[in-house]
C-alpha cells in the first residue's frame, strides 16, 4: 500500500483529493489530506461581504463535506515536512509517511510585516477583506460609516486575487451611490504598480472605469509604515496618503509550515516548476495553488486548471513516465465593476488579457475585457459552480485547462 | 521602437524599457543609467545583477523583496536609484518594470 498525502484542504487540496481518489486504485493508494481548519471558505465571496451583497453563511461550509469517501481527513496543524525522510510532522508529534506529497497550503495575509499596520487603528479604521473576520468587521464598519477618505491599498505584490482591490473600489463607488452618500466619500486606489492597470490592452479598455467612478490613483507607492495617530500611510520615498478608512491588502505570504520546512523563498512560497508543477525540493513532492512560487496569478481558476494538469502528471510520475510540461499559467477571472456588471479576463503566461468571447469563440456567451450584465450573472452563478462542481473535481464543459487562443482579438 | 544605445540597436517600449532582454549589454545599461542621471558603481551593479537573476528565474520583484535580498537595504536602494528605485533599476537592468495580471 502506498501513501499519497495532500497538505491543505482549501480550493486546490480539495480538488486534488477528488481528482486523485477517482483516478488512483483504492487497493494501491491511501490518500490522506491534512488541514487544521474546520471551515472551507468561498474566498471570492469575501469581496461581497463588506457591502452586504452576500450573507456570511453563503461563503462558508465545512471542509468535511467536500472530502470524498476513501480519503482520510486529518484535522491537525502541520509542523513541517522532512523531504529527506519522506515524512510530514504534525503538531501533535504524529508522523505521516508518504510516497508522494502534494503541497496545497495556500497564501495568507501577513499584516504584521508592515510597521504600524496592526497598531491602534487595526480593525477600527484599518481593515482587510481577505479574511472572513476582516470582511465581516469591515461590513459592520461600512454600515455605520458616514463618509470621508476611503483609501484602498495594496502593500506589495504578489497577492492572491490581484484584481480584488480594484473590484473593491468599484463596488464601493456603487455602494455609496446607492446609499445616497457618494459625494461624502473620496475614493483613492494606492498601489506599488505604475497604475491601476499595468497591461496595455487592459489599460486601453478599462481606464474609463476609473474616471467614471471618480477613483483617484496613487501609483508607485511602496508602503513603509502606517501612522495610526495621524491616519496616514507613508512610503519609502516619503510620499504620504491620508485616510479616514484604510482598506488594505497586506503582504501575502505562504504558510509558515513552508518556512519551518526550510525550503521556501522569503515570502514562504514553494519553489516549483511552472509547467509540470513538480517542486524543486524533491521529485516526489508536487505543489499547486497559491502555495507555489510560479509566475502564474494566485487565483482559484489557476488552481482548477493546475489540478487537471497535475493529476495527469501524478499518474505519469507513478508510472515512471516523463512529466508533461503543459501548464501555461492559464487564469480566468471575473472582475466586478459595480451596478450589476462585471468583466471577464482570460489569460496565461504569454498572453495578456484581450477582448473576445468565452468559452465559445464568437458565441460566448461571456464577453472578455468588456463590461456586461451577463458577466455579472456569471460571477454570481460561479458560487454554485464552485461548491457543486469545481472543488469536487468536476470538469467544466467547454473550459480547457490551457488557454484557448481562438475567440480572442489579439491584433486590435 | 528601435533605438541605438551604446552603438547597439535595441528594441524599446514607449517607456524606454528593453522588450528583449537578450539584447542587453553592460554598456547599454550604463548608457540608460546616464540618461537616468545615475553614475554606476559596483554597488549599483550588484543590485542590477540581483534583479537580472530574479528575472531569469521568473521571480516577481518588489521593493521589499529587494530589501530582503541581502544585496541592499531598502534605504540603500533608494539612495542608489532615487525616485522609484525599482522602476529605474529595472530599466537599467534591461528587464520589464513590475506588472500585475491586468
Amino acid at each position: 500500500m502506498k501513501n499519497l498525502v495532500i497538505l491543505g484542504a482549501g480550493t486546490a487540496g480539495t480538488m486534488m483529493a477528488n481528482h486523485l481518489r477517482k483516478t488512483l486504485k483504492k487497493k494501491e493508494w491511501n490518500i490522506t489530506i491534512v488541514d487544521q481548519e474546520k471551515t472551507h471558505y468561498y474566498q471570492p465571496g469575501f469581496l461581497f461581504l463588506p457591502f452586504d451583497l452576500y450573507k456570511s453563511k453563503q461563503v462558508k461550509k465545512t471542509i468535511d463535506k467536500f472530502i470524498p469517501k476513501g480519503v482520510k481527513l486529518i484535522r491537525e496543524k502541520i509542523d513541517k515536512i522532512i523531504p529527506e525522510e519522506d515524512k510530514v510532522l504534525l503538531q501533535n508529534e504524529k508522523k505521516l509517511n508518504y510516497d508522494l506529497l502534494i503541497i496545497a497550503t495556500g497564501t495568507s495575509i501577513a499584516p504584521q510585516e508592515i510597521e504600524g499596520m496592526m497598531g491602534q487603528g487595526w480593525q477600527k479604521d484599518i481593515f482587510d477583506f481577505y479574511t472572513y473576520k476582516g470582511a465581516k468587521n469591515l461590513r459592520n464598519k461600512l454600515r455605520e460609516w458616514e463618509g470621508g477618505k476611503l483609501v484602498v491599498h495594496i502593500a506589495e505584490l504578489p497577492i492572491k486575487c490581484p484584481v480584488a482591490p480594484l473590484e473593491f473600489a468599484f463596488l464601493a463607488d456603487s455602494y455609496f451611490k446607492n446609499k445616497g452618500m457618494r459625494d461624502k466619500v473620496d475614493i483613492s486606489f494606492v498601489t506599488p504598480m505604475s497604475g491601476a492597470f499595468t497591461k496595455p490592452k487592459a489599460t486601453e479598455a478599462l481606464n474609463y472605469l476609473l474616471e467614471e467612478k471618480k477613483i483617484n490613483i496613487v501609483s508607485d507607492f511602496n508602503i513603509e509604515r502606517v501612522d495610526n495617530e495621524h491616519k496616514k500611510i507613508i512610503d519609502y520615498g516619503g510620499q504620504e496618503v491620508d485616510y479616514d478608512l484604510l482598506v488594505t491588502v497586506p503582504t501575502n505570504m505562504g504558510n509558515e509550515m513552508v518556512e519551518r520546512s526550510g525550503f521556501g523563498d522569503e515570502l514562504n512560497f514553494v519553489p516549483t516548476d511552472k509547467a509540470t508543477l513538480q517542486t524543486k525540493v524533491k521529485e516526489n513532492i508536487f505543489a499547486l495553488g497559491d502555495a507555489t512560487n510560479i509566475p502564474a496569478s494566485k487565483a482559484g481558476s489557476v488552481a482548477h486548471f493546475e489540478a487537471e494538469i497535475l493529476t495527469e502528471n501524478i499518474l505519469r510520475f507513478i508510472e515512471g513516465k516523463e512529466l508533461k510540461a503543459t501548464f501555461d499559467g492559464h487564469a480566468n477571472c471575473f472582475i466586478e465593476t459595480g451596478n450589476g456588471k462585471a468583466l471577464l479576463i482570460d489569460f496565461n503566461y504569454t498572453h495578456e488579457p484581450v477582448k473576445g468571447t468565452f468559452p465559445l469563440p464568437g458565441i460566448g456567451p461571456l464577453k472578455l475585457l468588456k463590461e456586461s450584465h451577463m458577466n455579472h450573472m456569471g460571477k454570481l452563478a460561479f458560487r454554485w459552480i464552485y461548491w457543486n462542481m469545481l472543488i469536487k473535481g468536476k470538469h467544466l464543459p467547454f473550459v480547457t485547462a490551457t488557454m484557448t487562443e481562438s475567440g480572442k482579438d489579439f491584433d486590435d | 521602437m528601435e533605438k541605438v544605445i551604446a552603438k547597439n540597436t535595441v528594441s524599446l517600449n514607449e517607456e524606454g524599457y528593453l522588450t528583449d532582454f537578450s539584447q542587453w549589454t553592460k554598456e547599454i545599461g550604463t548608457e540608460i543609467a546616464n540618461e537616468e542621471g545615475i553614475q554606476m558603481t559596483d554597488e549599483h551593479w550588484a543590485v542590477i545583477d540581483y534583479l537580472q537573476d530574479q528575472f531569469k528565474k521568473e521571480i516577481p520583484l518588489s521593493i521589499r523583496k529587494v530589501g530582503k535580498s541581502g544585496v541592499v537595504s531598502i534605504k540603500e536602494f533608494y539612495q542608489l536609484f532615487p525616485n522609484g528605485p525599482l522602476k529605474k533599476a529595472s530599466k537599467i537592468a534591461g528587464i520589464p518594470k513590475p506588472v500585475s495580471c491586468i
